[in-house]
Parts: structure tokens; sequence; C-alpha cells
């Protein structure tokens, strides 16, 4: 991709671009709109919204831990919230986020002028809203929203009250936006690519992208199956999930993690791209083991269909079923090793600079390892047995989402927002976001695993006294982590009002399209004419 | 439009997949049933069964079966004079009593063993002789007793006498 011929003309400056937004002004223009940056815009400021509400979720569920015994709310509140945090950060702001990366980023880097089908893209956008509003309102039925885990384990989901209804249509509304926003996704990225822009060429965020799609596309409609069974056991006397009726409780937990786990890599592997954006950039290297990374990355998505059981070992199931999902799942650390060498060597003797987004790269680094270690762990079926359902397992998928996708989305705003703003954030104050979230993240979830160890529950709200002082420093380390974020929401603002005018190329080792083709800003349309890659 | 047909085309096929998938979700149902079936597992309709995995089966120890009446008016005899068991199974054998006096008697069974240090591996579950037993006047009653030989029991011994006699507890008549 070095040699490319320009096609396109610089003088579209961020002034000229306004003229393009179509019919509408205000409101409306986002309601009406099928450019994919401002759908992809929506879809960062939503999740960033859910992101807050997920957050003051996990801040009550770390107030209450503050202290053993009952203080601040009664155990079903707290049941909710742990229910509503886990569904809104999973499906309200991770996935979210990526989605609004994709359609910032995929277009420009694939070289096409919009989305396949950009109207569609309107719509999956603008069925989120109306499934945040579903969960939030379950808030307010009588029995309040469900309080039965993320996960959504019958037999509980059968017996819960309207709250239930209102949350299996919001999973149904929000599988039914990702399936359409993924389908789109690989339309764009197998039928839109520039000239010369073969599938090897591209840019790997867009590779780990299409196949989080394909994931999307495959075990979504699994979950919307599984939910629609919990809808028909509650109202319509099936018994798929009550064993009163020949059913199985069981089965949920099958199908539910059939789903779960590619949903795992789902939520990783665009972060994953992000990453392999990022390190080369400050590396001024090109990615190491580019091929290996394509291939490790489509390796990790077929094996995650044949590990599903690994949520669910202590269910009762045979020792060869055990034995089976263990070596699967642990065969897993071998593509996803391959990962972590590619990004290590990619720094190897590299010119490394460590700008905010190279920081939290380099942080992602760190703590991801360390939570598929723990991962490692937790895959080995006696140990499991021990750790199941203890807070260990949440430090454990806490590294691995916080500090795994958390920190790549970060990353990535941080590396791309001068690009979608024209405008640079305050270095100072990003890095002081990075070593701040990076501090309290550890003190949350780090003394977490001790706390497992030890053989505390999670979903419980009450501990007994040995736990306090780890639970003091885990709620403490939250609320901070809370704060800190008010911080990044004031940084990416300031740099949005009155940040200064970024550099073309801000980052010197940026070698995808939209840092050698695009104006920075990019110009509300891109690509009209597509570049030709040679 | 080539671009949009093909863009279309794709769209119809991940679409199928998608509602393949969800009919793949409920397929999942018989296909979890038909799994549990083959290989025996979670069967919920079926009735837990336990098996006695501390069976002796390499060895047969001979039961010989002895019943006396002390100064009582009845016929007391076991149902089969000998059983051969392994050691560690379960064995319920039967004794039948007549009463053959014209008014109600009670009496109290005491066991005792030949060779006499077999005892303590004739571990008796269930027997007549843990309670007084009164029959009216003419009653006939089998009884039972259940009983596991500890696999412990020493090799040299090769068969148990086991041998109740009853005695009447006296001026209970029939009174119990």
């Amino acid at each position: 991709m070095s040699a490319v011929a320009d096609t396109h003309g610089h003088a579209h400056g961020a002034a000229h671009s306004h003229g393009h937004h179509g019919g509408y002004g205000g409101i409306m223009r986002w309601i009406t709109t099928t450019n994919h940056k401002d759908i992809g815009t929506m879809y960062l400021w939503f999740s960033f919204i859910m992101f807050s509400i997920g957050g003051l979720m996990a801040v009550v569920i770390r107030l209450e831990l503050f202290s053993p015994g009952l203080q601040l709310v009664d155990p079903d509140f707290f049941n909710q919230m742990t229910t509503m945090h886990g569904l809104i950060m999973v499906f309200g702001a991770i996935m979210p986020v990526f989605v609004g990366f994709a359609n910032w980023l995929i277009p420009m880097q694939i070289g096409a002028p919009d989305m396949a089908f950009a109207r569609l893209n309107n719509w999956s956008f603008w069925l989120l809203p109306f499934a945040a509003t579903l969960l939030v309102l379950s808030f307010f039925m009588p029995g309040g929203a469900p309080g039965v885990g993320w996960t959504m384990y019958a037999p509980l989901t059968v017996q819960m009250g309207m709250g239930m209804d209102l949350t299996i249509f919001a999973v149904h509304i929000l599988g039914m936006s990702s399936i359409l926003g993924s389908i789109n996704i690989i339309t764009t990225i197998l039928n839109m690519r520039a000239p010369g822009m073969t599938l090897m060429r591209m840019p790997l965020f867009c590779w780990t992208w299409l196949i989080t799609a394909y994931l999307l596309v495959a075990t979504m409609p699994v979950l919307a199956g599984a939910v629609t069974m919990t809808l028909t056991d509650r109202h319509f006397g099936t018994t798929f999930f009550n064993a009163a009726g020949g059913g199985d409780p069981v089965l949920y937990q099958h199908i539910f993690w059939f789903f779960g786990h590619p949903e795992v890599y789902i939520i990783a592997l665009p972060g994953f791209g992000v990453i392999s954006q990022v390190i080369p950039a400050f590396s001024r290297k090109p990615l190491f083991g580019y091929a290996s990374m394509v291939y490790a990355t489509s390796a990790i998505a077929i094996l995650s269909f044949i590990v599903w059981a690994h949520h669910m070992y202590t269910v009762g199931m045979p020792v060869t079923g055990q034995l089976f999902f263990m070596y699967a799942t642990t065969l897993i650390a071998v593509p996803t090793g391959v990962k972590v060498f590619n990004w290590v060597t990619t720094m190897w003797k590299g010119s490394l600079t460590f700008e905010t987004p190279m920081l939290f790269a380099v942080g992602f680094l760190f703590m991801f390892t360390l939570g598929g270690f723990t991962g490692l762990v937790l895959a080995l079926v006696p140990v499991d047995i021990q750790l199941h359902d203890t807070y260990y397992v949440v430090a454990h998928f806490h590294y691995v989402m916080v500090a795994g996708a958390l920190f790549a989305a970060f990353a990535g705003i941080y590396f791309w927002l001068p690009k979608w703003t024209g405008r640079m954030y305050n270095e100072t104050l990003g890095k002081i976001h990075f070593w701040l979230t990076m501090i309290f993240f550890n003190m949350v979830f780090f003394v977490q695993h001790f706390l497992g160890l030890a053989g505390m529950p999670r979903r419980i709200p009450d501990y007994p006294l040995m736990f306090e002082t780890w639970n003091k420093i885990s709620s403490l380390g939250a609320f901070g982590m809370g704060l800190t974020q008010l911080l990044f929401l004031y940084v990416v603002v300031k740099c949005i009002r009155s940040g200064e005018p970024a550099a073309q190329l801000p980052w010197e080792g940026a070698d995808s399209l939209e840092w050698t083709h695009l104006p920075t800003p990019a110009p509300y349309h891109s690509f009209e004419t597509p570049p030709v890659v040679k | 439009m080539s671009l949009r047909r093909e863009n279309r085309r794709l769209f119809t096929r991940l679409a199928i997949v998608a509602v393949a998938m969800f009919g793949f979700g409920f397929a999942l149902v018989p296909f979890y049933n038909q799994i549990c079936a083959a290989l025996g597992i979670n069967s919920l309709e079926q009735a837990e069964t336990v098996v006695n995995t501390q069976v002796d089966r390499s060895r047969t120890v001979v039961i010989e079966l002895d019943a006396n009446a002390h100064n009582l008016p009845w016929r007391f005899k076991p149902v089969v004079s000998h059983v051969s068991v392994h050691p560690g199974e379960l064995t319920t054998v039967e004794y039948e009593i007549v009463n053959v006096r014209e008014a109600a008697v009670t009496g109290q069974a005491v066991p005792s063993y030949g060779p006499q240090h077999a005892a303590e591996y004739f571990k008796k579950i269930e027997c007549f002789c843990f309670t007084q037993q009164t029959l009216a006047a003419g009653e006939t009653r089998r009884m039972p007793v259940t009983f596991v030989v500890d696999p412990k029991l020493p090799a040299s011994i090769g068969s148990i006498a086991l041998s109740y006699t009853f005695f009447e507890v006296a001026g209970r008549g029939g009174k119990s």
C-alpha cells in the first residue's frame, strides 16, 4: 500500500464538508442520515452513554460490596444491578463501540464510498436506542428488572416478572441490529473494496471485523432462539427448560453458551484489530506476521464454536465431555499466543514512542495476556470446579473485557480522533487518563483474584468479614475508575470543541488508506471515486 | 448496476444463514435429547438405580439357617435351610413362625453364630430379632432377616451358621 495513485483532491477541507449533509439539519440529520461517518459517530456516542449507565450500576455494586452485610440496596436490587450491568456493558457499550469503529473506518480503509447498504445501516443503529429503552424500562415494571444474571439462565428466567419479557424483546432487537450490521459489514468488505485492495492487503482491523461479522451472523440467531424458547416457556405453555414438563434447564446453558463463547471473541476480535493498527503505527514498522495474524484470527473464530461447555463444567457432564472441552479450550491459547507474539515482535527494534493510543495498546498487551492466562487456569476442569462462580472468574473476564476490549477501544478513539475531528486531543490529559485507568483498573480487579481463590462467590451482595480488606480496595478502585472516565469525556469534548488543529498525518507510522489518501479531518464523503491501490 | 445486484445477492445468502442459525438453536433441543439418550446421561424419566460396587464375587459363603424355640409353643423354622452369598451382597432370608397355643404369646429372638467370631462380620440391616414379636392365637407369620457379610470376613471361614432361639417374654402374654 505504499505507492498509491492519489485520485482524491485534498482541497475539500472541513469547511466545505458541511455542505454535503443532505436535505436535513438539526436532529433530523441524525435520524435520517445514511452516511457511514454520521452513523459511526452515533454508535460511538450511544456506546459511551450506555458505558456510563453500566458504569453507574457497577458503582452501585461496589458500594454495596464496600462493607460486609447489607447496607445500601436489598439483594433483589443487587441482582438486578449485576444483571443489567452485564447486559448493558456487553450489548450496549462494548459491541456498539466497535460497530462505530467499523462504520467509520472500514469504508475508508478499503477505499469504498460508504457501507454497502447505507439505509439499512441507519436502521441497524436506530434499533439500538429502542432496545436500550426497553432494558431501562424493565426497572419500572412490577418486580423490577430481571435479577437473573446477564446469562439469563433458566429456570429463574421462567419465573421472573414482566421485566424479563422486556429484556427478552430488547435482546431480540439488539440481535436484529447486530445481524443486519454484520451482513452490511461482510457485504461491504467482500464487494466494495477499491481496485487492487485484495483481501490479504486489507488492514488487519478489516480482517478482524470480517471474521467477527461472520461470528455474529452465525451466533446471534442462536441467542435469539434461546430467549424465544424462554419467552414461549413463560407464556405459551412450552417446556423447553422446565423439568416438570420434560424439559431441561441445562439445555438452556448449552444453547446460551453456544452463542456465548463466540460472543467473547465477537467482543475481543475487533479490539485485536484496533491494536494491530495502533502498535505498528507507533513502532514505525509494518505489522509482524500479517498472514499469520489473519490465520490466527480465523482459527480463534472456528475454535470458539467447540469450547462452549467450559462455562458449565459443574453441571454434571460426563468426564469425556469435560476432557474434550478442556483440551479444545487450551488449544485456543495457541492462535491467541501467535497474536500476542506478533504484536510484541512488531515492537521489537521498532522506533517506539508512547503517545496515549500506544500506551493503551501496550496496557492492553499486558493486561489482556494476564486475563488470557487466568482463562487458561479456568479452562482446567479440576481447578475450575473449585473456582466456578467465584470472584476469580469475575476478575478473569474483566481483564479480557475491560483491559482487553475497552482499552483497545480507548486506544482506537485516541488514535483516530484527529482523523475524525481534525483536532488533536490534549496529550498530557490523555496520558493521565491512561495511567489513572490502568492503576484503578488493577486496583478493582487484581485483588478480586485473591477473593476468588479464597472462595468468595460472585453475584452475592454480602460476604464474610475476612473478605473485607480486598473488597474495600476493589470498591475504592471502582470509584476512582468511574471518575477517571469523566476525564475521558472531558478530553474528547475539549478535543472536538477546541483542540489544536491536527496535522495531516499526526502519527508518522500510520499507513492505511484513511491516513495516506484522505485529508484530516476525513471529508463527509470520501472515496466517491475509488482509489487505485497498487 | 451489477454491484447493487451482487450486494443484494450476498445479503440474501447471509440472511438465509442467519435464519438457518435461528433454526439451528431449536434443532439443538432434539439433538441434546438424542445425545443424552445415546450416552445414557441425564435421563430424567428413569428412576435412579443404585448399584452395589462392594460385592466380592470371587468368594462364596454358605449361610446355614437354624431356628429353635426355647420352651415356647411355637413352630419356628427358616423358609430355606441355607443360602450361598457373596461377601458384600445384600441378602434377605425369611423365617416362619406358627403360634400353636390358644392364646397370644410374646417372644424375643436371640441370634448366635457359628463360628462365634463370624458375628462381627455378619451385619444385620433388618431383623425380627430387633424387636419383641407378639403372635395371636394360631397365627402364622413370615419374618425377614436382611444382612450383608462383610468382605473383610477371614478367608478361613467358608460357612456361617446363623441360629435363632426364641424365648418367651414372661408375663407379657399377648400384651405388647
